[in-house]
């Protein structure tokens, strides 16, 4: 505001800082602050509140030795080949149906896409309601004469993990969709008039052709897909609060019970470390790729 | 050129119509292929717009009907009596005021967390693209890296922030964990965006004297809407629909609209009304809904951007 007159360095420099205190908080305070402070904590033993009583390893001896974490992995895993494989490949596939030059490609871009727009928890809710072996889809099959037909996934434990996997790929795949299609209105005309002149087929185009020109794509997309994975929370709380039994728990439902429920925050801490350990292992080598390599002005 | 030539044939068989064929392809190959895409097309949309479907039509029966019927049959008897409980009378526990607290709760969470966090945003993205100072770019990084931490890993700590504050459990306290948030990809959006304004204008400016925050005012923002509207269907939606946030930083009296919402739902004791459940899950996913229905193409390039937040 002074500096109005006479735009002396300083100033100008003071001005701009002042405008990025709460980027500088944020960044220092609350992102590499309280990251430190939740892997530091997680060498305790806080139970109730927050003490600074190491006992090492042990927390995560326990997480590794709890049968409701081994079950939430393995459902995060599972849940997460399912989401990669899925939403990629059906993302794709209506990305290029879509981009052959369709009519009615706003409307049918609008439909894949509207579920993308609600939350989780009325997704979850809805599929809870279609997947209700009283009223839904089963009661409807049996209704038209199959009586024997079963197919209850949130009411099982052993294909629970894929009830929840269907709402989330409802949900899902539109974006994936969306950035797919980005990608391949991306790729030049001239390589598909050079591919149709040679007589390749349109399918080999997009395998061989196509799809390696678009690995850009692919990479963000990968990553956007697996940092949403690790996050997976309010869906299973919304369709089945981790039942039957812990059959579908998730490890972000572990953290946020131990911390706000169980009163074992170091078990929470140990968890949620865990987490960040996960998304480290999968994202740092894109981010330095991504912003480490180019700094632009 | 290359448009129209590709455009033609496809668009030609569509229309069915008796002009000459204009290639020397045969045309029931492209009428075949043409039957599949939609087909296919049209089985997929149908897939899609089904959830929506069913809630609508739950919405509107009653319980007998429910309870006889089909879900996807449509009502006999139209009722909107399940919209009134779910909006007025529907409990939570022992409050039952239904979901208009959650409603009322949502608007005063996301109004001054979108504000707030757009306003703090495009300041800063305006600073680290023309006001760069030494360590800015660092800072920005630990920014733009720490949208892929997990917020469990972060929930903790914030919790300790707020209550020494005094603002834990409050509206304001959950207005603050939105904005610090929403603070990386907004950053990033607006970042970019400014870049992309020629520098000549922002240094003639400088020449009529102008500091940081007239630039700002009078030429960024100005020139900037488009960008400001898809911070604004980002932030709107992603706010709206937070659940984790919401049930973390607020109090049962101040939770939002999903919370309350899986509240209502999910509560154990009390007969199902699944009528009731879907109108009330109608109404909570109302707001993005409309929100994505009326921007269109903007919706698309917000969560272009705003996919990076995961």
């Amino acid at each position: 505001m002074s500096n109005s007159e006479r735009p002396s360095k300083l100033f100008r420099n003071l001005n701009a800082k002042v405008a990025s205190i709460p980027m500088v908080l944020t960044a220092l305070v609350v992102f590499v602050g309280g990251t430190a402070w939740t892997v530091l904590y997680s060498f305790t033993n806080s139970k109730l509140l927050p003490r600074l009583n190491f006992v090492g390893l042990d927390q995560y001896h326990r997480l590794w030795s709890t049968s409701r974490w081994l079950v939430s992995i393995e459902n995060l895993l599972i849940y997460g080949a399912i989401s990669l494989v899925f939403s990629l490949v059906i993302g794709f596939l209506l990305a290029a149906l879509l981009d052959q030059k369709i009519r009615f490609e706003d409307t049918f871009r609008t439909i894949f896409l509207y579920p993308f727009a609600l939350s989780f928890i009325v997704t979850g809710l809805v599929w809870q309601w279609l997947l209700n072996p009283d009223f839904g889809v089963q009661r409807v099959v049996r209704d038209l004469g199959w009586t024997s037909f079963s197919f209850d996934p949130l009411y099982n434990s052993s294909i629970v993990i894929y009830g929840i996997s269907i709402a989330a790929l409802w949900q899902g795949t539109g974006l994936i969709m969306c950035l797919m299609l980005a990608g391949l209105r991306g790729i030049d005309e001239d390589i598909w008039k050079a591919a149709r002149v040679d007589g390749i087929p349109t399918w080999k185009t997009y395998l061989f052709i196509v799809i390696p020109m678009m690995r850009p794509v692919f990479i963000t997309t990968l990553v956007i897909i697996a940092a949403g994975i690790v996050k997976v929370y309010d869906l299973v709380v919304a369709q089945t609060s981790g039942g039957p039994g812990i059959a579908s728990e998730v490890p972000a439902k572990y953290v946020y019970d131990y911390m706000f429920f169980a009163q074992n925050l170091g078990q929470g801490f140990a968890a949620s470390t865990m987490m960040l350990l996960s998304v480290v292992i999968v994202i740092v080598p894109w981010a330095y790729l991504e912003f480490g390599g180019k700094k632009r002005g | 050129m290359a448009d129209v030539a590709s455009l033609s044939p496809s668009a030609e068989a569509l229309r069915r119509d008796a002009a000459g064929p204009s290639g020397p392809k045969p045309r029931h190959v492209l009428s075949r292929r043409n039957i599949f895409l939609y087909g296919t097309l049209i089985v997929v949309a149908l897939y899609y717009l089904l959830p929506l479907y069913v809630m609508i039509v739950t919405s509107l029966k009653g319980m007998p009907e429910i309870r006889l019927g089909n879900i996807f049959s449509p009502p006999l008897e139209i009722t909107f009596e399940p919209w009134v409980k779910a909006w007025a009378s529907a409990c939570t526990g022992l409050n039952c005021d239904g979901l208009s607290r959650g409603f009322w709760n949502s608007v005063r969470i996301t109004v001054p967390s979108v504000i707030l966090s757009i306003a703090i945003a495009s300041v800063n993205g305006y600073a680290l693209a023309n006001w760069r100072f030494k360590g800015a770019d660092t800072f920005f990084i630990i920014l733009i890296v720490g949208a892929f931490i997990p917020y469990q890993v972060m929930i903790y700590p914030i919790v300790i922030i707020l209550r020494e504050i005094g603002i834990y459990g409050t509206l304001t306290g959950l207005v603050i964990v939105h904005s610090i948030f929403g603070m990386p990809i907004l950053t990033l959006l607006f970042r970019n965006y400014f870049t992309s304004i020629p520098e000549e204008l922002f240094r003639a400016a400088r020449v009529d004297g102008a500091g940081f925050w007239g630039i700002y005012l009078r030429i960024m923002l100005p020139m900037s809407l488009p960008i400001f509207v898809v911070a604004i269907i980002l932030q709107v939606t992603g706010i709206w629909n937070d659940f984790l946030f919401g049930v973390v930083y607020t109090r049962p009296d101040t939770y939002p609209m999903t919370v309350q919402l899986n509240n209502i739902v999910n509560s154990v004791q009390g007969v199902k009304e699944y009528n009731v459940n879907m109108a009330a899950t109608i109404l909570t996913g109302l707001v993005p809904l409309i929100v994505y229905f009326v921007s269109g193409k903007l919706f698309v390039r917000g969560i272009a951007a705003g996919a990076v937040k995961g």
